[in-house]
């Protein structure tokens, strides 16, 4: 049963990461039709700004230096990602096809850099010792730091919905998904709306490159990568453009994932997940929560 | 007096094909000016290229100030409202966050608006997807209407509507015409017959007539000519 | 026939490669009758040849696959695996991964184009990422997972192993070249060649003509991929072993890459693509620990050491000015000034 409980809270914990990293690729391709593959270099720019910064406050004490650096990396990400989108994606507004080229070049740039500055083995990251001890819930010992996963992807989760819901230019955004020619149609410049949401793909995505330096104790270069892929089908499953979908969608994987891991064999659980996305796109071509035609 | 609208050789080409061929016409101020024509001819890609929603050669002036190359939300901003074929309401909207998307001006005519859609009112918080074709007609309409607009582009605002409906939109269509020019396209002529005061009719991406309403539509040979089928 | 006369003239002259001892200075690391070269060369070919097969699914069908490179790894591991750890010879071992070569594709690309666009492109990712999971979990240590696997090289044939025969691995990995090319201008010339075209540009017309793209969608990726395998054959012969990365994602991206800067759709396009990259990334490599690079400026230098910062960064300068391609270079302006008329 402790085993059950600790897959569970772990599953949910390297849920919430995916959903951090899908929400962004998801609001992107709903309303720009960009599938976004600089994505993990968000990540990774993110987590790099947060352990770089981190590193230049050495004298200061764990939590405000660990703060202070996640913070960092959220800015850096946020910045760099409406960058992106600025002198990259709009000029490209359209052409649909290059743009999502364009995406794959960066990410092989960034990954590239990433490495030629800080070379390619993982750096140790530097948190509150606390997120390394464990909570005991129902004879289960659970990382610390699958509880802040958790809290923050549902933060992230419950303040998009409220931008999305109560804001302009989230109503923008809502309206943009389903029909972008008719906003414009109403004399709205979705443009700006496009590089808000990079912006906020890149803020979700330094979020999960900080988190995910706190999972595995280190930042590396080809984590973006590797996440993105799980990102992506995730993505695929839920619906592109679905939050709500997304959100489902990321919890599904992550539990399978750990549940398959560990009762059927090791590494079974990254298969499993390859063969949900299989039979979710045999079944209903447009995700989970597309609606039938 | 300088018409609203100037449209000036305006050409489409759509993939391979050339479907606006040397557009010219001219929509006086105030008033209805109906786009007639049978399937196919064109209508539907004029407003669009009026609105800057297909790409365009030619000269197009809207009170004066040409718009012919400037990207569709200016064009809207210069006051232009657009209503288009097939409504293109939110669905997953509501109808009052449809309406609020469409607030442009400082203040935005909802008095206007519930005035000639009280139900709208009434269903404010129902999602768009859930509304009858004949009340996303009106929500399309009232967002049009929100601003102070120069001109309204409407496209075949009874298609599929029951005749009641019909009438109504007829009604609504007289009662906009007093306020603002609309160019409308339609094939209803009974319509037409009520609000257009004049007509341009097209044929294969081509004007082949312009004038008063009233004349096309006494002239059964020519209106079966130019409009009917075969 | 003129038709006929370049590609004929350009595989003579290629052929003759190993004959002549000259040396081309910054181009090579060497005259191009040294094994260095010829490694390099025959690299530059295979990847050449690889890349067309992925632009018969691209550029000309319109097919975006993001598992491309399952295909060629299959290549690269199957042989590998049967050789080395079943110990079947030679001829065994290629007709067993021909097999797989066609049944693969045939089973899989069955399953994955049940969808189009943006699902076809993430179940062919899917399923490439299981086969690379599948070689790093290294099941019965077949595979050799993380470090790749040895070639048995008593059991390749000998006259493609060791260093003096390089120039025999080179004629091989031209032979390669050439044949896919044939095959490929051969196939989209032909008539279901002309309906791959079509399927890329307007899918629905083509249902409407009467047509099944599914059957001719399905036919396109089976040659492909199978093209893809046989590169994946000669890749083991040129390095004498697999390593895991040729079924990463990465390498399908890099196929994309190699594609999209040499040009879409057009008949040298993907040739010139994966040579140039495969050669770029070599000589970048050797160039970032040459004498000019390593005096230049730290902020300069250590980008500038890495061939994929250049790469990348080149890709994206070419999708924003030569957006057709090196192959389209001239046509492309023409093409844009008539349009902005």
């Amino acid at each position: 049963m402790s085993t059950f409980v600790l897959l569970t809270i772990t599953g949910l914990g390297l849920g919430a990461m995916y959903f951090l990293i899908a929400s962004g690729l998801s609001l992107i391709y709903g309303l720009m039709g960009v599938l976004n593959f600089a994505h993990g270099a968000f990540l990774t720019v993110g987590a790099y700004g947060a352990w770089f910064a981190e590193s230049k406050l050495a004298g200061v004490s764990v939590l405000p230096r660990f703060l202070l650096g996640a913070l960092a990396g959220l800015v850096v990400g946020g910045v760099f990602a409406a960058l992106v989108e600025l002198v990259l994606i709009r000029p490209l507004y359209k052409r649909h096809i290059e743009q999502v080229l364009v995406t794959v070049g960066l990410a092989l740039a960034v990954s590239a850099l990433v490495v030629a500055i800080w070379g390619n083995d993982a750096r140790p990251f530097t948190a509150p010792s606390w997120l390394g001890r464990t909570t005991s819930v129902a004879g289960a010992h659970i990382p610390n730091d699958r509880w802040v996963e958790i809290a923050t992807a549902l933060v992230v989760l419950v303040a998009l919905n409220a931008f999305l819901r109560r804001t302009r230019y989230g109503l923008i955004i809502r309206a943009g998904v389903e029909n972008r020619a008719m906003v414009t149609a109403l004399g709205i410049d979705v443009r700006r709306a496009f590089t808000l949401v990079f912006a906020i793909g890149g803020v979700a995505a330094a979020v999960a490159g900080v988190l995910s330096g706190v999972y595995f104790g280190t930042v590396d270069p080809a984590r973006g990568t590797s996440l993105l892929i799980f990102a992506f089908i995730v993505v695929v499953i839920g619906g592109l453009g679905s939050l709500r979908g997304t959100a489902v969608s990321a919890v599904v994987v992550g539990l399978v994932q750990q549940y398959a891991n560990y009762y059927a064999s090791s590494g079974l659980g990254d298969l499993s997940v390859v063969l949900l996305l299989g039979i979710v796109l045999l079944a209903r071509p447009g995700g989970l929560s597309a609606k039938l035609a | 007096m300088t018409p609203i609208l100037s449209v000036s050789d305006l050409h489409v080409h759509l993939g391979e094909s050339h479907i606006l061929q040397g557009v010219s016409f001219d929509v006086a101020d105030g008033g209805v000016t109906a786009l007639l024509g049978r399937n196919g001819v064109g209508k539907t890609t004029t407003l669009r290229a009026l609105m800057g929603l297909v790409d365009r050669r030619g000269r197009v002036e809207l009170a004066g100030e040409s718009i012919q190359a400037a990207a569709t939300h200016r064009i809207v901003r210069r006051g232009v409202g657009y209503v288009p074929e097939d409504r293109d309401v939110f669905a997953g909207l509501t109808v009052e966050e449809n309406l609020r998307l469409a607030e442009r001006d400082a203040e935005p005519r909802y008095g206007l608006v519930y005035e000639l859609f009280p139900e709208l009112k009434q269903r404010a918080k129902q999602q768009a997807g859930t509304l009858s074709g004949g009340q996303q007609q009106m929500v399309a309409i009232a967002r049009a209407l929100l601003s102070d607009n120069h001109v309204l582009l409407v496209d075949e605002p009874t298609k599929g509507l029951a005749p009641l409906l019909v009438t109504e939109v007829a009604r609504v269509l007289e009662r906009v015409s007093e306020l603002t020019t609309v160019l409308l396209v339609e094939q209803n002529l009974g319509v037409v017959a009520r609000v257009a005061r004049d007509v341009v009719v097209l044929d294969t991406g081509r004007v082949v007539h312009i004038g008063p309403a009233r004349e096309l539509l006494a002239d059964k040979p020519m209106v079966n000519r130019m409009l009917g089928v075969g | 026939m003129t038709r006929y006369a370049i590609p004929v003239g350009v595989l003579v002259v290629l052929a003759l490669v190993p004959q002549f001892s000259v040396d081309i200075p910054y181009v090579f690391n060497g005259s191009i009758d040294t094994p260095g070269t010829l490694q390099l060369l025959a690299l530059c070919l295979l990847f050449g040849g690889v890349a067309m097969t992925y632009d018969l699914l691209f550029g000309f069908t319109g097919l975006l696959s993001f598992g491309h490179a399952l295909y060629f790894a299959a290549g690269v591991y199957v042989t590998d695996v049967a050789i080395t750890r079943w110990h079947s010879s030679f001829i065994e071992s290629i007709a067993f991964t021909a097999l797989v070569g066609v049944v693969l594709p045939l089973v899989l690309g069955a399953v994955s184009l049940r969808v189009g666009g943006i699902a076809f492109a993430m179940v062919t990712l899917a399923f490439a990422q299981a086969g690379s999971i599948l070689v790093f979990k290294n099941p019965h240590k077949w595979t050799g997972g993380e470090e790749g696997l040895g070639a048995d090289y008593t059991r390749l044939p000998q006259g493609l192993v060791g260093i003096f025969n390089t120039k025999h691995l080179y004629w091989v990995a031209l032979a390669f070249a050439a044949a896919v090319f044939a095959i490929v201008q051969w196939a989209v010339h032909s008539s279901p060649g002309h309906v791959w075209q079509a399927i890329r540009e307007n899918e629905l017309r083509v249902q409407v003509l009467g047509l099944r793209p599914y059957a001719y969608k399905l036919m396109v990726f089976v040659l492909a991929s199978f093209l893809a395998t046989a590169g994946g054959v000669v890749y083991l012969l040129l390095l004498g072993g697999a390593t895991p990365e040729v079924t990463s994602a990465n390498f399908t991206l890099t196929l994309l890459v190699m594609v999209v800067i040499g040009g879409t759709g057009t008949r040298w396009g993907a040739l010139v693509g994966g040579v140039l990259y495969t050669w770029a990334n070599e000589r970048l490599g050797d160039a970032s620990s040459s004498h000019a690079v390593s005096s230049l400026p730290s902020v300069l230098r250590t980008p500038l050491q890495q061939p994929l910062f250049v790469l990348g960064v080149l890709f994206i300068l070419v999708v924003f000015f030569v957006p057709g391609g090196l192959a389209r270079f001239g046509r492309v302006r023409r093409l844009r000034e008539a349009f902005q008329r």
